[in-house]
């Protein structure tokens, strides 16, 4: 049986269908990564798996229960990363592990969680006083402590230095080695790239998309060519200047115009003829392989994510 | 598969660390403790000599002021404290927190209200034990059955009312302003600082809420002129009922879930109106 089986699932907000009709799976001890734009509806997926939301319709089923009758035993086996959820400031690491271990049948040892977090040299400062990312690890650690067999991590690194990242990257590999079950949500594509097992796309609510991140960059089997707009041309000319060079799926964003395009031999070959023509430079001019990135900005239709 | 803690064992836990966090937190410690102490020492510095005519003859007001002062702290530990600081913990996203995991949530609430009811008794036999030692409160050994009971009614319905009121108040911000725009003019005319002429239209108004009847019955226990054992079941009763309908409200309303406290998700609900409207 798999860890999450989700079947037309829809959540609507009054007019608002924030979830209109997902379905997916989620095996047991695998890496689910949920991509998409704010707005597109993950943290909604998210919370009616963790038994914070209720569904309109569709069918859940997590670990075998019907996560909105939030039972004990459930909850006894899930672990929950949440966004923004606060700890009790005014006490020390230390005391809100043990305090939220008290809760659960089986527990990790204080030792291994604050090892396993990097919490070690922290663990009798008073949570208040700790960083924004050092206060995530903390929550890590809250997720983790219960020994959880599926654990929820609802943008996991969002704010932390490339360091903290790697770390937290390591200990979810860590505990998946340990057969823990992982749905995690990020904006982060490297992050699913890096973590995940497969990733499932979702925009306005639905399903786009859902593979091996490998398998979906294989799909789009596309080059990414981009370079720096030159000075001599306005950002508001840059689409009509370059779009018979460069295909209809011409990006621009700040100076930076690129498309991936399926014969890129072609399309270098004209660009860099137009460049010589008209007598500029192209700065910073590559080709690449296309990326998670690109699958996702074509996807969920550009621009959207950008600020993530 | 090991068994999950007892419950006993959970409730003790999360009394211990509701105590402990109260403590913790300045504020609460100050309105909840220190306020009703300075209070004390600034009115017997002030009036403590006088005496007040009230209920059946003339008493030191220092018996007055140290019953009702006391009787005002248990209200605070229990209705303030729990609707200014419950609120902050949803807000935060603490209580949601709590409710991932397998933490039965009556024993959040047992800890919750538990805490509360043991400062509240901490705070008033520390009120009392104040006036005794520096103001000569006299104490009647026979009446002190009745103020415990008193005292116990008194604060389980107080707690009622807190969690009550965080159930239809849902941010911090609001009900904070909330529960001073309640307790505050209704200790005024509850004889808890200063005493009001029992005929008045005041009085008449202050007893149709739980203070005033739970701050009377609790005077009565160090009143020189009621005779022991000072039951007041009438008034009891009273503030019982006011305890009952806020605890079915609370059961019927509290909510464990942030209201638009998180930033990003208010503003994709409001641009969510704004889209419907358009």
């Amino acid at each position: 049986m798999a860890a999450i089986e989700v079947r037309e699932l829809h959540k609507n907000y009054g007019d608002n269908h924030a979830v209109n009709g997902v379905s997916f799976d989620v095996e047991a001890g695998e890496v689910y990564a949920l991509l998409g734009p704010n707005g597109a509806g993950k943290s909604t997926v998210v919370e009616i798996l963790e038994g914070h939301r209720e569904a309109t319709s569709g069918e859940v089923s997590v670990l075998g229960f019907d996560p909105s009758k939030a039972e004990r035993d459930f909850r006894d086996r899930i672990g929950v990363v949440l966004q923004s959820s606060g700890v009790e400031n005014e006490f020390t690491v230390r005391e809100v592990i043990d305090l939220y271990a008290s809760a659960y049948r089986s527990r990790r040892s204080m030792e291994e969680v604050l090892a396993l977090t990097g919490l070690e040299s922290k663990a009798d400062e008073r949570v208040g006083s700790l960083s924004g990312g050092q206060r995530r690890r903390v929550d890590l650690a809250l997720g983790i402590v219960g020994s959880p067999d599926l654990l929820f991590l609802d943008e996991p690194t969002t704010g932390f230095d490339p360091s903290a990242r790697r770390l937290s990257w390591d200990l979810i590999e860590e505990m998946c080695a340990g057969g823990t079950t992982v749905l995690l949500t990020t904006h982060y594509l490297d992050e699913a790239e890096h973590l995940a097992d497969r990733v499932g796309v979702l925009g306005d609510g639905r399903m786009l998309a859902e593979d091996t991140p490998a398998a979906l960059i294989e799909g789009i089997s596309g080059t990414l060519v981009s370079f720096q707009l030159p000075e001599t041309i306005e950002t508001v000319d840059a689409v009509s200047t370059f779009r018979e060079v460069m295909g209809p799926d011409i990006r621009v964003s700040g100076r930076l115009v690129e498309a991936t395009v399926e014969r890129s031999t072609q399309v270098v070959h004209r660009l860099t003829g137009w460049a010589v023509e008209h007598d500029v430079e192209l700065m910073g001019l590559s080709v690449t392989r296309a990326s998670l990135e690109d699958v996702y900005l074509q996807l969920t239709s550009g621009g959207a994510s950008t600020d993530a | 598969m090991r068994e999950y803690p007892s419950n006993l064992a959970l409730v003790v836990r999360q009394i211990r660390y509701q105590v402990t966090y109260f403590f913790r937190v300045p504020v609460a410690l100050f309105f909840t403790l220190i306020l009703p102490i300075v209070m004390l020492v600034l009115f017997n510095a002030l009036f403590g000599d006088n005496t007040i005519t009230i209920e059946g003859g003339e008493w030191p007001i220092r018996q007055f002021y140290t019953g009702g002062l006391a009787a005002y702290t248990a209200v605070s530990a229990t209705y303030s404290n729990i609707g200014n600081m419950v609120p902050i913990r949803r807000d935060e996203g603490i209580l949601k927190r709590w409710r991932s995991t397998p933490l039965p949530t009556w024993t959040y609430m047992s800890g919750l209200i538990g805490a509360s009811v043991l400062i509240a008794f901490a705070g008033t036999i520390l009120m009392l034990a104040m006036g005794y030692v520096f103001y000569d409160l006299s104490i009647e050994w026979a009446k002190m059955p009745a103020a415990f009971v008193t005292l116990l009614v008194g604060v389980a319905s107080f707690a009622a009312l807190g969690m009550a009121l965080v159930s239809v108040i849902k941010t911090a911000s609001s009900s904070a302003a909330v529960v001073n725009a309640t307790i505050l003019p209704l200790a005024f005319i509850s004889d808890v600082f200063v005493a009001t002429d029992q005929d008045s239209a005041l009085a008449t108004i202050a007893n149709l809420f739980p203070l005033k009847p739970f701050v009377n019955a609790f005077q009565d226990c160090f009143n020189p002129f009621v005779d022991a054992p000072a039951f007041a079941p009438d008034k009891l009763a009273f503030v019982a009922a006011w305890g009952l309908v806020g605890g079915v409200i609370a059961v019927k309303r509290f909510t464990w879930e942030p209201s638009g406290a998180a930033p990003r998700r208010g503003r994709r609900a409001r641009q969510a109106a704004v889209d419907a409207s358009a």
